[in-house]
């Protein structure tokens, strides 16, 4: 039978995990996202479990907005990463603070 | 009992794929792992009973999000193995924080099991019979229809957001214009002349 508890230990690992990412790998800018769609995915599993087992459908309605503000996220960081990296020949997380101006 | 088996099947994936994806030295490689696990909580989804935001996941992630990962990633020219250096130093204190967040999540959940959650009102309860699609957008178009919307105008905004902050002028490609050539009228780009013979005449 499986239950709720099931589903919170899988996305605090996702979760934790995605914190992890971010700690690990922090200079590679693109690995940094990816991380950050980790959590976000842990997120909507909590979401989406929780909705299931206490039978209301509102927390897959709110998975649904989380999923386009993640898409959205990505769309721009990406599109930030890619005018950054073609100013600065580099991805590296370090020099970021320059960005200033 | 086989849901059981695939839950715990779809669950190992799902770790070990996120596991790979923050772990593995080539971005691609990444971006590879972090599908696996975006198909494996979609399964997870579909497990529970969520199929809409399951099939929404790996339309919306695999299909859009991922691909997009993919050529940023092909597209840059980028040493990985430089920024892989200091990983090492940075994974124990990485370890450390996301071991006090695991203890911290797990007694959360053990204070939850301790006295179940009930919720006292139930704002859409799921009714029976009716499809998973069918009640969410029932949901989605009266009362969420305002917060709907907005999440188009997000989309929107990211969408031009993408493309102004990407878009450059190029000088060294002479790219078509359009408008000029559509404004280019015969009576400006041709002359009739009539020179006299042996005269020839100036452009």
């Amino acid at each position: 039978m499986i239950t709720l508890t099931h589903y919170l230990v899988v996305s605090a690992i996702l979760f934790t995990m995605g914190v992890l990412g971010i700690f690990m790998n922090r200079k590679n800018l693109i690995v940094i996202l990816m991380a950050i769609e980790l959590i976000l995915l842990a997120v909507n599993l909590n979401f989406v479990a929780f909705s299931s087992f206490l039978h209301d459908l509102v927390g897959q309605v709110f998975a649904m907005f989380v999923l386009t503000v993640a898409a959205g996220e990505a769309a721009i960081g990406l599109a930030i990463l890619v005018i950054y990296f073609r100013g600065r020949g580099t991805i590296s997380v370090d020099d970021v603070n320059r960005m200033k101006g | 009992m086989i849901q059981l088996l695939a839950f715990y099947l779809f669950a190992i994936i799902v770790c070990v794929s996120g596991a790979c994806t923050i772990l593995s030295r080539n971005p691609v490689h990444s971006v590879l792992w972090l599908i696996l696990a975006f198909f494996n909580a979609a399964g997870l989804m579909v497990l529970v009973g969520a199929e809409f935001i399951a099939m929404l996941l790996v339309i919306v992630y695999v299909g859009a999000v991922a691909v997009l990962f993919l050529f940023v990633v092909m597209m840059l020219d980028i040493d990985f193995t430089e920024l892989r250096a200091g990983v090492m130093k940075y994974a124990a204190v990485g370890a450390l924080l996301a071991l006090a967040l695991v203890a911290e999540i797990i007694v959360a959940v053990g204070a939850w099991s301790a006295g179940t959650l009930a919720l006292g009102r139930r704002v859409a309860p799921v009714a029976d019979g009716v499809p998973n699609i069918e009640a969410i957008g029932a949901l989605l178009y009266t009362r969420y229809l305002f917060v709907f919307e907005g999440a188009g105008l997000v989309l929107l905004v990211a969408m031009i957001g993408a493309i102004v902050l990407t878009y450059r002028k190029r000088s060294d490609v002479r790219p078509q214009n359009v408008a000029r050539q559509n404004a280019r009228r015969a009576k400006d780009a041709t002359r009739n002349m009539n020179p006299a013979v042996g005269q020839g005449m100036d452009l």
